[in-house]
């Protein structure tokens, strides 16, 4: 049998993995990858001419970014690397990518897309004032260029990163205004039972509160976000929200970091047509995946928070099933136990990613006291007052039909950031369950597509 | 249980929903059956081009009145649907070229279209965006263009004022002529009955024509649209080549918002059965070449998305419209063949006319269906 012609997208621990089995088993994948270094966003590299040490840089997942670094620059001369190279499309077997204006496109008989996640936003007044960043931006910002995104930072929203960056933040030497959570402690207590599946992690969280409390940072739990605030000219001076028992509280800070854990980057994965199906546990929309990342379309695998919002273990998990699954499609052998426990293990992740989300829930109901004048969709610059009209005038509460008459998630972003509030603004003001307002339409380009073509081929 | 009215309407895009809103105008009752949303095909899907110059000649008188209607839009029916008189320009790169639109120029003035001839220097003059390859243009001072995701929605919400009752998700599955009237069953289960009934259900009219033993050689494909980022709104006109090499067909306006919306070459797959169609990223490429030839300076721009829908055609690349040849009380609308968007306003006022008086000032028997029998 001719040796399949594998593309894997994304070269963050998903990726990293998939392309080591297949390198080991002697195909010679592809891999493409929009950063300029591997490790994707939870192991990103800083610069080659950044001097921070490792350690620094990831903490307690020091050793496990140097696996994923290692295990990839290994591989070098066994993988096709295309770095700063995106996929804009995919369509009957072939990956459409572009570097540097350059367009190519790749043929494949199977392809493990490991596109990771990006912050899922809930809008709230004042979000898109200067000086507010998603809690991934402000760890790119602290990682990868060594800055702060202020002087006097607030991290609002809930999950696990809004304390992990909180914490990368102290340790940068950043001055942490507050942090505002809009999951309560007895939330994350009745989570106990399923986060006892990776109790390691549990204690490292621990960890980081504790290392947050012994700088008194202030902590506050169960909030409901009220407005950012600023000035002209100067961006955020403050954000208030109200604590339990309807206190109201307001944090002066020049920048906030907000963000409500992650939404996965499905849009590959729809332009390839697999089906997706409603997850209740994170409320969200997610392709359909047997156990090792096979979707509905022949050829086509996922891998990594793309999947499924598991982080960069499960990540490591599912790159190694996705290339096992790809092996074994294509007749290779496949050592039947290691995939076993690999089965296992993620089985344990995903109990814990279960807990997650319900020791921190996405804040759906938030979306009811939004005033119309909240901007949703910030890219058309739509407000929550005309989604609610649209629903209501025009009976346009599919989220495509709202689409088509609002213009939301028409702009640069394609929805990927406002596409889930959007669904809920659309779903509370028509009341009907979230599934029944559906899935925004992924199209072509993933991310926007130069027009000009630059005259070099593709390296 | 049977419903009954005046008309019944198979199809809610922007053929069949301003014709329930000029019957219900005419004092007609009109049901209109619409098997997913209206305006969500061909109606809602298309570049918004409202054209005339370019066009099959014959088919100027019913363009023409269209035109008179689009530029009453709110005053009819409540909004504009965007429409802005631009002006419309078709550029060519060959000298050749020149000729086919001066000729055409002279012919359509004998239908009452003034269009300008324009030299090479006087189309950079008056629209210095232009690119240097384009040697002269054909400028329709009154064309211009709109946004088709609202233009056939308001069409039907201004009908169902006006009293027509528009019905989405409704499938209609069967239509049959009993004595004076038809039965028509659909997918809830329900049964509908009217003297008269107009299919004006695109890419999917054929199977209800086929019933009545008028089939038609109708072909579903897909628009092949994109959209750019937002930038500074400079170019006014529609532009759109002249010329006889497919690729290089392509077509291209910006909204005032900014974002440049651009189309045409080459067509995509589209499926009527799972109501999907696709577009070609070969096509997309292609598109983004050719766009730069009439305008430079899109190269500086990206594309953020791309779109299609499901159009249909027939190979004389012209519709089908009017009464049926074989049933009485039977009338068509459908197959505008990618070009019917500009159109749509004025076939829903003459299927109107056509229905209530029997009769049509408008010249349309180049489109009748028995040009197939």
């Amino acid at each position: 049998m001719v040796d399949p012609r594998v593309v894997v997208v994304g070269a963050g621990p998903a990726g990293v993995r998939a392309s080591e089995i297949l390198a080991a088993a002697g195909l010679r994948p592809t891999v493409i990858d929009e950063a300029r270094r591997c490790g994707g966003q939870i192991y990103r590299q800083q610069p080659e001419n950044f001097v921070r040490a490792i350690d620094t840089l990831y903490g307690t997942e020091t050793a496990k970014a140097r696996s994923v670094h290692a295990a990839f620059e290994a591989l070098r001369d066994r993988i096709q690397y295309r770095a700063e190279t995106f996929a804009w499309n995919v369509v009957d077997g072939q990956l459409h990518v572009e570097s540097g204006g350059a367009k190519a496109a790749l043929p494949f008989d199977a392809l493990i897309i490991a596109s990771g996640a990006t912050d899922r936003v809930m809008p709230v007044p004042g979000w898109t004032l200067p000086g507010v960043y998603s809690l991934g931006a402000a760890q790119i910002a602290v990682k990868a260029h060594a800055c702060s995104i202020g002087r006097n930072v607030a991290f609002m929203g809930t999950g696990p990163l809004l304390y992990l960056v909180a914490y990368q933040y102290v340790k940068a030497g950043a001055n942490v205004a507050a942090i505002l959570d809009t999951s309560t402690i007895a939330e994350r207590l009745a989570a106990l039972p399923a986060l006892t599946a990776r109790l390691d992690n549990v204690f490292k969280g621990l960890s980081y509160l504790r290392h947050l409390r012994g700088r008194h940072i202030p902590i506050f739990n169960g909030v409901t976000p009220v407005e950012i605030s600023g000035a002209d000219g100067k961006g955020v001076t403050s954000v208030s929200a109200l604590r339990r028992g309807g206190r109201r509280l307001e944090i002066k800070c020049d920048a906030i970091g907000l963000g409500y854990h992650l939404r996965a980057e499905t849009q590959l994965a729809d332009l390839a047509r697999c089906a997706f199906k409603f997850d209740l546990s994170s409320r969200q929309w997610l392709p359909e995946i047997d156990e090792d990342g096979r979707t509905s379309s022949k050829g086509i695998y996922l891998a990594g928070d793309g999947a499924q919002i598991l982080g960069a273990d499960g990540a490591e998990i599912r790159g190694r099933l996705a290339a096992y699954a790809v092996l074994r499609d294509f007749g290779h052998a496949v050592p039947d136990d290691t995939v076993a426990l690999l089965r296992r293990q993620l089985h344990r992740i995903e109990r814990f990613s279960r807990g997650l989300a319900r020791a921190f829930p996405w804040p759906s109901k938030l979306v009811e006291a939004l005033p119309d004048d909240t901007v949703i969709c910030r890219c058309e610059t739509i407000r929550a007052g005309e989604l609610r009209g649209s629903a209501r005038l025009k009976g346009a509460w599919e989220v495509n039909r709202a689409k088509a008459f609002s213009r939301v998630g028409m702009g640069r972003c394609q929805g990927r950031y406002c596409g889930h509030a959007a669904a809920e603004v659309l779903a509370a003001s028509a009341g009907v369950p979230i599934e029944e307002v559906g899935r925004l339409r992924s199209q072509a380009p993933v991310k926007p597509l130069s027009i000009a073509t630059s005259d070099g081929a593709i390296r | 249980m049977k419903r009954a009215a005046d008309i019944l309407i198979v199809g809610g895009g922007i053929m069949g929903s301003s014709a329930a809103f000029f019957l219900q105008r005419r004092g007609r009752s009109v049901t209109l059956l619409e098997r997913g949303l209206v305006g969500q095909q061909a109606s809602g899907t298309n570049f918004g081009n409202v054209r005339r110059q370019g066009r099959f000649l014959p088919q100027l008188p019913l363009a023409n009145r269209s035109r008179q209607i689009w530029g009453r839009l709110g005053e009819l029916i409540g909004e504009d649907a965007e429409f802005l008189m631009t002006g419309h320009i078709r550029v060519c790169y060959g000298k050749d070229q020149i000729g086919t639109l001066e000729t055409y120029a002279t012919k359509a003035r004998e239908y009452g279209l003034e269009l300008e001839l324009l030299s090479q220097n006087a189309l950079r003059d008056r629209f210095p965006f232009i690119g240097p390859e384009a040697v002269a243009g054909s400028y329709s001072p009154h064309d211009g263009h709109a946004n088709p995701r609202l233009a056939a929605p308001a069409f039907a919400y201004a009908a169902r004022r006006e009293g027509a009752v528009v019905r989405e998700n409704v499938e209609v599955l069967h239509i049959e002529k009993s004595g004076e009237d038809f039965r028509v069953e659909t997918s809830r289960g329900e049964v509908f009955q009217a003297p008269v009934v107009l299919v004006a259900a695109g890419a999917w009219a054929n199977r209800l024509s086929a019933e009545f033993g008028e089939p038609v050689p109708l072909v579903a494909r897909g628009p092949q649209m994109a959209v750019t980022e937002p930038a500074r709104y400079e170019i006014k006109p529609v532009l759109g080549v002249s010329t006889k090499i497919a690729e290089e067909g392509v077509y291209l306006r910006q909204i005032p918002r900014g974002n440049v919306i651009f189309g045409g070459g080459n067509r995509g797959p589209a499926f009527t059965d799972s109501k999907r169609a696709y577009v070609l990223p070969e096509n997309t490429l292609s598109q983004m070449r050719q766009i730069q030839r009439i305008v430079p300076a899109l190269g500086s721009l990206r594309v953020i998305r791309v779109w299609s829908g499901i159009e249909s055609y027939l190979p004389d690349d012209i519709p089908i419209m009017g009464p049926s040849g074989r049933v009485s009380g039977l009338y068509y609308a459908f197959g505008f063949c990618g070009h019917g968007f500009q159109l749509g306003p004025g076939v829903g006022d003459v299927m109107a006319e056509l229905i209530d008086t029997g009769a049509t000032t408008t010249p349309i028997e180049p489109f009748s269906i028995s040009r197939f029998a």
